[in-house]
């Protein structure tokens, strides 16, 4: 199982701008290298990860090998209600990661404008 | 008389020689300096990023191992060691170390290899596997700041006399000891790297030469490789003795985890 | 495996921008000039946008100059994304520019370039 990492502010306000830091587990593997046996070892990296919140998307990126290893990506997007940010992405080999995590959004504030 | 003398001084002479030889330090315990003195800022910058450290991949992973049960005792590493920073808060400062039970060096991928085996009935933890490397690296991370002080004396000291005829020995085709590069030219730059003192206070590293997580003895190998030299077999004795000699040199640098290297 | 040969900027975009508006700048890039290990070169980008609807980033595109591969990633943004702001860390195969190619919600495209000086490249074999 690979890991992952996702860091978001633990409370933000309702349309705040939002850095969100990810880091993944993967070798972004570029097929020039060979392993300690002398082996090649297969290009794979990560084709395409998107990051949705919301119920829309909020960040996208078509990642190639010259990502390094275990990517790190960071990115911002504008807060609305608190809920889930679901990250999700797929290698050129198909396999697939997910990672959760709940963002907590204060709701604006109910006083009327002064 | 004489032949009593002459005994006396060649004993004496003996013991000093094999006292001196541990005691001869090239580097000062205050001129010790941990590989991150001679690292670039980006590498620096990536060691103290808390969060996107990339041995933080590794940490999380030793985390979840540390709290599952495995093997046939259904048992994880915390039913008997408990929180791992209570339990474990010196012992990379204190590895390698001789195993009282075989009498055999152990560093501690070797401990856990063995709690698995012995205590978990579980599957065995392979060499520079991502579990083993995640383990060692958590467990390690409880003896963060600590000093390195490891067993230098009484019986382990043949040891770290081994392991400093290994460092000081020319190898490889390019007929070098470790002893040239990194006692004699420290600070220095080969081509364009500068060189560090080979400290081993910051293993398991995450080298960006490997974009994962390695062992000291996966390092030492790289080094072997370096000078063109045969690297001493996975798991051997010599590499523990190489790697107890380090820790006797490297004495008081404090456990750096998660670090970061080239 | 073409790195080592260099690709001129318009070899680099021209395949992207396809004859539309491009102009320089608006578009700051954050990269050491001396990389430790090419294998790890931290890279910020900012571009310059209000991220309206009217008026925003819709893709980034980072580009290398002596890579195998030209293309090493493809950011897409819009207004949701409030700023026009990213952070990686790049593979480099030796000493090159690295040019950051912004396109606009307009269809027209900006971009920067930073020169970076790796001393050891990543895309050898290193055990």
């Amino acid at each position: 199982m690979s890991q992952a990492r996702l860091q978001l502010p633990p409370q933000v306000a309702h349309g705040q701008v939002v850095r969100a830091r990810l880091l993944i587990e993967h070798p972004m593997d570029t097929g020039y290298l060979q392993d300690l046996a002398g082996k090649p070892v297969p290009r794979n990296v990560i084709a395409d990860l998107t990051c949705e919140y919301g119920g829309r998307q909020v960040f996208r990126v078509e990642p190639s090998s010259g990502i390094s290893g275990n990517p790190f990506f960071e990115f911002f997007f504008r807060a609305g209600e608190t809920g889930e940010l679901r990250v999700s992405w797929v290698d050129e080999r198909g396999a697939k990661g997910e990672l959760r995590q709940l963002l907590r959004v204060q709701p604006p504030s109910s006083r009327p404008p002064a | 008389m004489r032949r009593l003398l002459a005994g006396a001084l060649l004993l004496a002479l003996g013991l000093s020689w094999g006292l001196a030889a541990a005691q001869q330090r090239h580097i000062s315990l205050e001129q010790v300096r941990s590989g991150l003195s001679y690292a670039g800022g980006d590498v620096r910058a990536l060691q103290a990023d808390e969060f996107a450290n990339p041995a933080q991949l590794w940490l999380q992973r030793g985390e979840q191992r540390w709290s599952e049960p495995v093997g046939r005792a259904g048992k994880s590493c915390m039913d008997c060691h408990g929180a791992v920073k209570d339990s474990m808060r010196r012992v990379a400062a204190r590895l390698p170390a001789l195993d009282r039970q075989s009498g055999q060096l152990f560093i501690l991928e070797d401990r856990i290899r063995q709690c698995r085996q012995r205590h978990q009935q579980g599957p065995e933890l392979a060499f520079e596997s991502d579990d083993l490397l995640s383990l060692s690296l958590y467990v390690s991370q409880a003896s963060a700041g600590v000093p390195l002080q490891p067993a230098a004396d009484g019986p382990a000291l043949p040891h770290v006399l081994a392991g400093e005829r290994l460092f000081m020995q020319r190898r490889g085709q390019l007929n070098l000891a470790c002893t040239h590069c990194h006692d004699q030219n420290f600070g220095r730059r080969f081509y364009t790297d500068p060189l560090s003192q080979g400290q081993p206070n910051g293993y398991p590293v995450y080298r960006l030469e490997w974009q994962k997580v390695g062992s000291l003895e996966r390092r030492l190998r790289s080094c072997f490789v370096g000078v063109r030299a045969e690297p001493l077999p996975w798991g051997s004795t010599q590499m523990r003795q190489l790697a107890l000699y380090l820790g006797w040199r490297g004495q008081g640098l404090p456990v750096e985890v998660p670090a970061v290297r080239k | 495996m073409f790195s080592g040969t260099l690709l001129s900027l318009p070899e680099m975009m021209d395949p992207i921008v396809q004859g539309r508006s491009l102009r320089e700048g608006a578009i700051t890039m954050d990269m050491p000039v001396l990389a430790d290990n090419g294998l790890l070169v931290p890279l910020r980008v900012i571009v310059e946008s209000p991220m309206s609807e009217q008026d925003h980033v819709t893709h980034l595109y980072l580009l290398s100059q002596r890579n195998p591969v030209t293309r090493m990633a493809v950011f897409h943004l819009g207004p949701w994304s409030g700023r026009a702001e990213v952070s990686t860390r790049l593979r480099l195969a030796g000493s090159q520019k690295v040019v950051a190619l912004a396109r606009l919600s307009d269809g027209s495209f900006r971009w920067r370039q930073a020169d970076v000086i790796v001393t050891e490249s990543a895309c050898v074999d290193g055990s």
